[in-house]
């Protein structure tokens, strides 16, 4: 497969020397760059303490992050009800666990949506527990919540979608198609302006919803697109004999699909799905533009505080690495199913 | 000409004929009662609707423009500045991204396995990280530069502040529209020299003849090079790239530059190994086989996931709002939208911007596949 998998080949005694310059070169200067990074990072940085003066001149100071913790990871959730908030995304988790259940897997589909009904009606209060309105919530739990909410709802959207772009009539092709493509050519900050300022307009007065609340349906339906374009690539996987072959067995058309062609689009799909899930887990952390309390929004605040001035590099860089372990372990997982599922494939029947 | 009498009434078209009729009728009952809100709240709320804004003196100044500019000018030439500055962050964007993106992404397939490790550690971190962040963190790290009067110099030529970058001014003769008026003009002789040439030999001859034509030119076109220079608490002559600018461009180049040395490697996979072999045997330099052999191939298999990515990057210059670039998103749909409060308006020609750019993007990719599918046939 790639170059370095034939190293018998007699032209790997004559390597080029100019390649091995230029990459000796760009390694000495990522050297030069990464070691004062990391001395800055951690080595001279100060953990705790209760301002900026707190802190050395030479290091990062990462005593604003420590000490704004809890707002950092629950935003303003009324004290005394963090459980709540930890509750809520145990459920979003109980919820998405027949996926790590190979068997089952299509449970999902049914368990994700009812966790994430328990999700918001937990934070929220539901009318049993005392009420939080959404202008509390935040933090890092928001990002993650907002995230998996709107994933758990886009998804079975972009399924639909993407069998309605491949449907046999002319008219709920066209409709979907021109949804699919307009979505994807708009940027997702339009469609949040667009779900601040364009959608109170244009509904009853009697049915408005809470900035938030407006931000994951815009987010839904954005997402939606992307994950019909990569059902889409798994629903054109699948052979057209397996079709016929179901329908010659004697299967109802909802149940070819259900049964037969659903399941093996959607394994095709799984890498191309979970990339768009951790790109709409990155698309979480733009919320804090309307103005919502997300990580980024409370760590902006956090930095116009008199105590904590002039400390954006940390504060960025910190909600930066939260994302990036977040996402790289999510890559890596779906890398590992990928190979999972590969070897399953290929593995001698 | 008698055909038999297909049926039109068999159950499962009619079923076929009513879903669409719901559709179309259920959308078009959405979009009446969405209009007729829509008018309803404009008029509660006295604001006006329709293009007239557009001819409306705009009000408000912009802080960097490539097209002439003033308070007085009109909301429409606002949304033409914005779609320059929009297109200007895309393209350079897009230069530094493509030397990225193809840099590392051949290194992530270096026989060297430090190489491949390094560009590894350079995809994984950028691809994983979320844009606006990467943004913050670069925008935040440039307000950390000294200021002006300890700007850190550039060899003589320019100066880094935390006011942005100054970088000297080439001052053209006749202008710079006619420098690159003239750049085209050359450039398109030279592609032409190479067509029409007979052999390799005299388009060679022909071409250094033409490129010594053209310096000749260049030089006389110079008329000097304006340096910046630090006077009281700035600086003076010589061109800014400003922080936001700069920050944009950087975060943008980066993050693009990920993607698109994952689709180079990519590329580089799905040529057959034996080409490569083939390439060696024949005895070509590890360079020259990636020049010839390759690349090209690669490019081939890479090219509709690359415009996506380009797409991707100028839907990603958007996210200039977040250091407050002026870009069409940042200008139309933010400031023209809170002066006149006209949202459909604003929002839909914002729409349209990038409907437009999407659709002739790909029909673009389309036309470029068939070619290359007509070429595979022959």
């Amino acid at each position: 497969m790639s170059a370095c998998a034939f190293p018998s080949l007699p032209t790997r005694a004559r390597r080029s020397w100019t390649a091995w310059a230029v990459g000796l070169a760009v390694a000495l200067a990522a050297l030069v760059l990464v070691a004062p990074a990391l001395r800055w990072l951690f080595w001279d940085a100060t953990w705790v303490g209760q301002s900026r003066a707190a802190c050395g001149p030479a290091g990062a100071c990462w005593a604003m992050i420590t000490a704004r913790a809890p707002q950092i990871l629950l935003g303003f959730y009324p004290a005394g009800h963090g459980w709540r908030v930890g509750l809520a995304v145990a459920m979003l988790a109980v919820g998405l666990a027949p996926l790590a259940w190979r068997r089952r897997a299509g449970l999902t589909m049914l368990t994700a949506p009812v966790g994430a009904l328990a999700c918001l009606a937990l934070m929220g209060g539901a009318g049993i527990l005392p009420s939080v309105p959404s202008a509390y919530w935040g933090g890092l739990a928001l990002n993650l919540i907002v995230g998996a909410v709107s994933a758990i709802f886009a998804l079975p959207i972009g399924i639909l979608l993407s069998l309605a772009r491949r449907s046999t009539l002319p008219v709920i092709r066209i409709l979907a198609s021109a949804y699919v493509e307009a979505v994807r050519a708009a940027p997702l900050i339009v469609v949040l302006f667009a779900a601040a300022v364009l959608v109170p307009l244009l509904i009853p007065p009697q049915w408005s919803l809470d900035k938030l609340t407006r931000a994951i349906v815009a987010i839904t339906f954005f997402e939606a697109a992307y994950m019909a374009e990569a059902v889409r690539g798994g629903l054109m996987a699948v052979p057209q004999g397996q079709r016929e072959a179901a329908r010659a067995l004697g299967l109802k058309g909802w149940q070819v699909l259900v049964f037969v062609v659903l399941p093996q689009a959607l394994r095709t799909a799984t890498p191309a799905l979970v990339n768009s899930f951790i790109g709409l887990l990155k698309d979480t952390s733009l919320i804090y533009v309307i103005g919502v309390l997300d990580i980024t929004g409370v760590l902006r605040n956090a930095v116009s505080d008199y105590a904590w001035q002039g400390l954006e590099p940390e504060a960025y860089i910190f909600v930066g690495l939260t994302f990036w372990l977040l996402c790289f372990g999510l890559s890596r997982w779906s890398a590992a199913l990928e190979r999972r599922a590969a070897r399953a494939q290929g593995a001698p029947s | 000409m008698s055909r038999p009498p297909v049926s039109l009434m068999t159950p499962a078209r009619l079923a076929g004929w009513a879903w669409q009729a719901l559709a179309l009728v259920g959308l078009g009952l959405v979009l009446v009662m969405a209009a007729r809100t829509g008018a309803a709240n404009l008029r509660a709320s006295g604001l006006a609707s329709g293009f007239d804004f557009l001819n409306r003196a705009a009000g408000f100044d912009i802080a960097e423009s490539a097209i002439p500019y003033s308070p007085r000018a009109s909301n429409a030439r606002v949304f033409a500045v914005g779609m320059v500055n929009t297109l200007r962050v895309t393209a350079l964007a897009g230069l530094f991204a493509t030397a990225l993106g193809v840099g590392f992404g051949v290194a992530l397939r270096a026989r060297a396995p430090w190489m491949r490790g390094l560009a590894r550690a350079y995809v994984e971190l950028t691809r994983n990280m979320p844009l606006p962040i990467l943004l913050l963190v670069l925008y935040s790290l440039l307000a950390m530069a000294p200021p002006p009067r300890e700007a850190i110099e550039l060899g003589g030529l320019g100066f880094v502040s935390n006011r942005g970058l100054y970088l000297p001014r080439i001052e053209w003769r006749w202008g710079s529209g006619t420098a690159l008026a003239g750049a085209g003009l050359a450039l398109a002789a030279l592609v032409g020299i190479w067509r029409a040439a007979p052999t390799r030999r005299v388009a060679m001859a022909l071409s250094i003849s033409w490129l010594g034509f053209c310096g000749l030119g260049l030089v006389l076109s110079v008329s000097g090079l304006n340096l910046p220079r630090p006077q009281g608490f700035g600086f003076v002559g010589g061109s800014v790239l400003s922080p936001p600018l700069l920050a944009l461009v950087a975060a943008l180049s980066l993050y693009s530059g990920g993607y698109i040395a994952e689709v180079v490697r990519g590329g580089l996979a799905a040529v057959d190994a034996g080409q490569v072999e083939a390439a060696q045997a024949l005895g070509l330099s590890p360079i020259q086989a990636l020049r010839w052999v390759t690349l090209p191939q690669a490019l081939r298999v890479a090219a509709p996931p690359l415009a996506s990515q380009y797409l991707n990057l100028a839907k990603n210059a958007s996210l200039a709002i977040v250091v407050g670039y002026p870009d069409l998103v940042a200008l139309f749909g933010g400031t023209v939208l809170n002066q006149t409060g006209q949202a459909v308006e604003t929002l839909s020609m914002i729409l349209g911007f990038y409907l437009v750019l999407s659709l002739s993007l790909s029909g673009l990719i389309n036309l470029w596949a068939a070619r290359q599918a007509r070429w595979a046939v022959r």
